[in-house]
């Protein structure tokens, strides 16, 4: 399906659960800056699309790839190259 | 109540039926930690071959011990909801992780009022909102307007109306997009931009506005409340993918 034109993708959301589970804090209200545009939007806020071995974020912005995930049952492996900058509160509860 | 999230094993203790096309899954899961008002659980379903599958669901009561609840609607030809919802049994375990979450959540120091907005499933952390609201004897006023393809497609249709009859600080609307029940005050079809206004939320008033259902569903009415000059920063929304109306 094509990503940019269908409703196909949910938001950040659907996959707290896989970041948390990797970064150990609750990301939902990290802010990420992307590496594209510059947008600083938070982590529940990017578009996400998620059915398939791997995990992809998009800016909600400018729609430019940000990060992805992909879960083997040996490994996690991360990519972030499309974020420019994390800003995480320095007291995130869950 | 923080913690580091890992898989845990619910048993199932309860099933109800919501409408006919979905069901009220009640767990009991040992060391549940508690959770908030529109937070959600991931599931993960593993086939013998090892081939796994994960789902959000949000819960949708508020914290009760270790008693963790979900309503969950079938999406035809979905791989994990046709399975909790027509072949899931009382006495089965899952394993599932949570709560998670820490964003569309609502709490009752927060004391704006506050708007909800449900597409379809959607509606299921916006009702834990309410249910926390009464349980906990929050004064916050909560609007609450709820779009289903018909009466008997409406979750929760009995407690709604209860509450919203026996408290004063609760106001429900119901949208009806595909047909509506003799007697409505509105004729079936989308929400549009009149429908918050029609319930006293204007734009530039102070509070929280919650929206959440399919995809779709949320694109539409965020972006009729932006063209209506609602604020962007009040506005919290959750995306259930391309299903789920
Ligand atoms: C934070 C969150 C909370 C949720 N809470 C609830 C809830 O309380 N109750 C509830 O019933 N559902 C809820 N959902 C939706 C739920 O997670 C599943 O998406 C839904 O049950 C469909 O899963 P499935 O395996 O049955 O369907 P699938 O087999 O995944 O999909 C069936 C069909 O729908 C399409 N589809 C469905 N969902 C998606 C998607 N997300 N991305 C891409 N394609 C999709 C598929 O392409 C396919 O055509 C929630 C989702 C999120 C992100
Ligand atoms: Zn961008």
């Amino acid at each position: 399906m094509s990503a940019d034109t269908d409703m196909g993708y949910v938001d950040g959301n659907a996959v707290i659960g896989a970041f948390t589970e990797v970064f150990g804090s609750d990301v939902s209200v990290v802010m990420l800056t992307c590496a594209a545009c510059g947008a600083a939007r938070r982590f529940v806020e990017a578009h996400v699309y998620d059915r398939g071995p791997g995990i992809v974020l998009r800016c909600p912005q400018c729609d430019e790839v940000t990060a992805r995930m992909v879960r083997t049952p040996s490994e996690v492996w991360v990519d972030l190259r499309g974020v420019a900058a994390w800003r995480i509160p320095a007291n995130v509860v869950i | 109540m923080a913690g580091r999230l890992r898989w845990q094993t619910g048993r199932v203790v309860a099933i109800r039926e919501e409408t006919p096309s979905s069901k009220t899954i009640l767990f009991d899961v040992p060391g549940w930690p508690g959770h908030l008002a529109g937070q959600h659980v991931d599931l993960r379903l593993t086939a013998e071959d090892g081939y796994s599958a994960e789902r959000s669901y949000s819960i949708a009561g508020p914290v009760d011990g270790e008693r963790v609840e979900l309503t969950v609607q079938r999406v035809p030809n979905g791989e994990v909801s046709t399975y909790l919802v027509d072949d899931l049994r009382v006495g089965d375990e899952l394993e599932l992780r949570g709560p998670i979450g820490g964003w569309f959540v609502w709490r009752v120091e927060e004391l704006l009022p506050v708007l909800l907005v449900a597409g379809g499933s959607g509606v299921v952390p916006l009702m834990a909102m309410v249910r926390e609201r009464a349980r906990t004897g929050g004064v916050a006023p909560f609007t609450f307007v709820y779009s289903a393809r018909s009466a008997a497609e409406v979750y929760y249709a009995d407690e709604l109306a209860g509450r919203a009859r026996d408290d004063d600080g609760l106001t429900v609307s119901l949208v009806y997009t595909r047909s509506a029940p003799a007697g409505s005050h509105r004729p079936a079809g989308r929400i549009g931009q009149s429908d918050p206004d029609d319930l006293g939320w204007k734009p530039g008033a102070e509070g929280r506005v919650y929206v959440c259902g399919p995809t779709g569903f949320v694109e539409a009415v965020v972006g009729m409340m932006l063209d209506r000059g609602h604020d962007p920063s009040t506005i919290r929304t959750e995306r259930f993918g391309p299903t789920g109306g």
